[in-house]
């Protein structure tokens, strides 16, 4: 355990060395929510004050908590495993005492919980200055959302993990990464909220795993959920995560006996 | 005996493209290559061995085998008492490796904020790993550059990294894949005497391919020579007397073009060939007969040396002599 509590913490000091790429992080997801924002309240006051169930204020705290969360929650992904099964370098990290899923996974949670604060404030103090927001005011809510936006965070992680150990058995994996990240932009709710997906769609969406890797965290901190539907939710994110984890884990077990090392 | 390998092979497929022209040179052909072939060798605790070989001649592929990381096509190896493949993370704990093209520390961090990481993956207590930290970084002069990003250190540098990281948990055997690659005479040096102190203070196993004969000759006292997949020889450093016989060549310029039959060479030098019209001469010498300080000062005798420099022989060349050797 004390292994991947080092690498948890090297992973954070890692990410706070390159504060100017945060800063400007930060600055991107803040001008992109502006962008998001200002779309969704136009189409909300051409159809007259409400979409889905969602007020102009409510689309607004949407977006932000969305754009907040991004970064942390890892929707961007990275291909690191990917590039070092090209290169070979993924026999160093084999020949470590850990396993290879946890000693990823701890990394991506020192990475994320570095993200929280330079990524994750200036788009919430921006959206509560300009369109204001619309959130809970007991604690129930942000305890569940906590535990929820670790779940989506190891959910991304897991989504981007697979993706990553298809370089095991191809050589190329920018393929499936593109089709990956379609799908994923469009399910978890990210560009709209998953219940304005007409029905087909909906039922698509909630036989993955996407909507619990943004959908569910945001709705949660929102406050659109009772403590009861959130309970659900919550579980619905930790069946995903049985289901990948074991995907990951079945991955790495074929995978790495599969692999050829490449170069000398 | 800490390393058993019996009949290992392994064996890769190939694609390749296909021949001619249009529609041809899309059908792929797939070709078996047979990387190791029914390798069977012993390694002893505290032995030093010396895993040589032509590029692509079988060593890294071996290596590979030996940590786990690579599962073989036929026969048996054990390490340390573990399957390598099957038991790799537990095999991790007991032995050191050292990839010299490849590294395991973390490269955008100081190089002493990897050693707290690598202590706790071994799962060992910093009252453990802290004062062997120590150690390793006095002994390797690491102290200078603690505190630089892994990234900013020199090729040397963060060499002696790599090897304090992988004797961190004291590992009973200590596996170096090319460990003195692309380093300078004097971090190779340093780096062969820390290795060598080691094997002597506590004990420690050394299995190391190179490319480096000097490697082999400061540090093993045994030889494994893998030609084509096979070994061709496997025995005491003594037996490398065959390897003593590979002759060097020493390469002079001459002020005044020269008549290779006017050079007064002593016994135990030949002469080669003339280049340039008679300024550049080759000549070889058999270094037990003759030093290359003694051969400057015949050669001097006759005209005026303007350069000169020293060719070793290659790895292919001994590998070659002592295949011949050993049938």
């Amino acid at each position: 355990m004390n292994a991947y509590w080092e690498l948890t913490k090297s992973s954070f000091r890692r990410h706070s060395t390159y504060r100017l790429a945060a800063v400007s992080g930060a600055f991107t997801n803040s001008v992109f929510g502006l962008i998001r924002a200002s779309l969704l309240l136009s189409a909300i006051s051409t159809a007259g004050g409400s979409i889905g169930g969602y007020s102009a204020v409510e689309a607004a705290t949407y977006v932000w908590l969305g754009q907040a969360l991004l970064t942390p929650l890892g929707l961007f992904g990275s291909a690191e495993i990917a590039e070092r099964v090209k290169s070979g370098d993924i026999a160093v990290d084999l020949t470590r005492s850990v396993n290879l899923t946890a000693s990823y996974w701890a990394q991506d949670l020192g990475r994320a919980a570095f993200d929280v604060l330079p990524r994750g404030l200036p788009p919430l103090v921006i959206g509560a200055i300009v369109t204001g927001l619309s959130l809970p005011t007991t604690a129930g809510p942000y305890a569940l959302g906590f535990i929820s936006i670790i779940a989506a965070m190891t959910l991304n992680f897991l989504g981007f993990f697979i993706i990553n150990l298809l370089a095991f058995w191809v050589v190329e994996i920018r393929g499936y990464w593109m089709l990956y990240l379609v799908l994923m932009n469009l399910l978890s709710g990210f560009l709209v909220p998953v219940s304005w997906f007409p029905q087909w769609m909906l039922d698509f969406a909630r036989a993955t795993p996407f909507p619990s890797m943004l959908q569910t965290p945001v709705d949660i901190l929102a406050g659109r959920t009772d403590v009861v539907e959130s309970l659900a939710l919550v579980g619905t994110q930790l069946l995903w995560l049985a289901v990948l984890l074991t995907g990951a884990h079945l991955m790495v077990r074929f995978g790495s006996r599969k692999l050829v090392v490449q170069g000398g | 005996m800490i390393i058993e390998a019996e009949q290992l092979s392994r064996n890769f497929t190939v694609a390749e493209a296909g021949e001619g022209r249009g529609w041809n040179r899309l059908r792929r052909r797939s070709r078996t290559i047979h990387a190791v072939r029914d390798v069977s060798f012993t390694v002893e605790r505290g032995e030093a061995v010396g895993y040589i070989g032509a590029n692509g001649a079988g060593k890294s592929t071996t290596i590979k085998m030996l940590t786990g990381i690579l599962v073989p096509s036929s026969g048996r190896v054990t390490v340390c008492g573990l399957q390598p493949v099957p038991q790799r993370q537990a095999l991790a704990r007991k032995i050191g490796v050292v990839f010299g093209q490849r590294s395991q520390l973390w490269w955008d961090l100081p190089l002493q904020d990897s050693f707290p990481i690598l202590g706790a993956m071994h799962r060992q207590p910093e009252s453990r790993w802290r004062p062997r930290f120590s150690e390793l970084s006095e002994q390797m002069g690491l102290g200078p550059f603690l505190t630089s990003p892994v990234r900013q250190l020199s090729l040397g540098q963060r060499m002696r990294g790599e090897v304090a990281a992988a004797l961190l948990h004291r590992p009973e055997l200590v596996i170096l894949d090319e460990p003195t690659i692309g380093l300078d005479m004097i971090s190779k040096e340093s780096l062969r005497r820390f290795l060598d102190f080691e094997r002597r203070e506590h004990g420690t196993t050394l299995l190391l391919t190179t490319h480096d004969m000097s490697d082999v000759q400061r540090l093993c006292q045994r030889i494994l020579v893998v030609d084509d997949g096979v070994i061709a020889f496997d025995g005491p450093l003594t037996g490398l007397s065959e390897v003593a016989e590979a002759r060097r060549t020493m390469v002079i310029d001459f002020v005044a073009p020269l008549d290779g039959a006017g050079l007064v060479l002593p016994p135990g030098a030949e002469h080669l060939g003339a280049e340039a019209e008679g300024i550049r001469h080759r000549i070889a010498f058999d270094p037990r007969l003759l030093s290359a300080a003694a051969l400057l000062a015949a050669v001097s005798t006759s005209a005026e040396v303007a350069d000169l420099s020293l060719h070793e022989p290659d790895i292919e060349d001994l590998v070659r002599q002592l295949y011949t050797s050993a049938r």
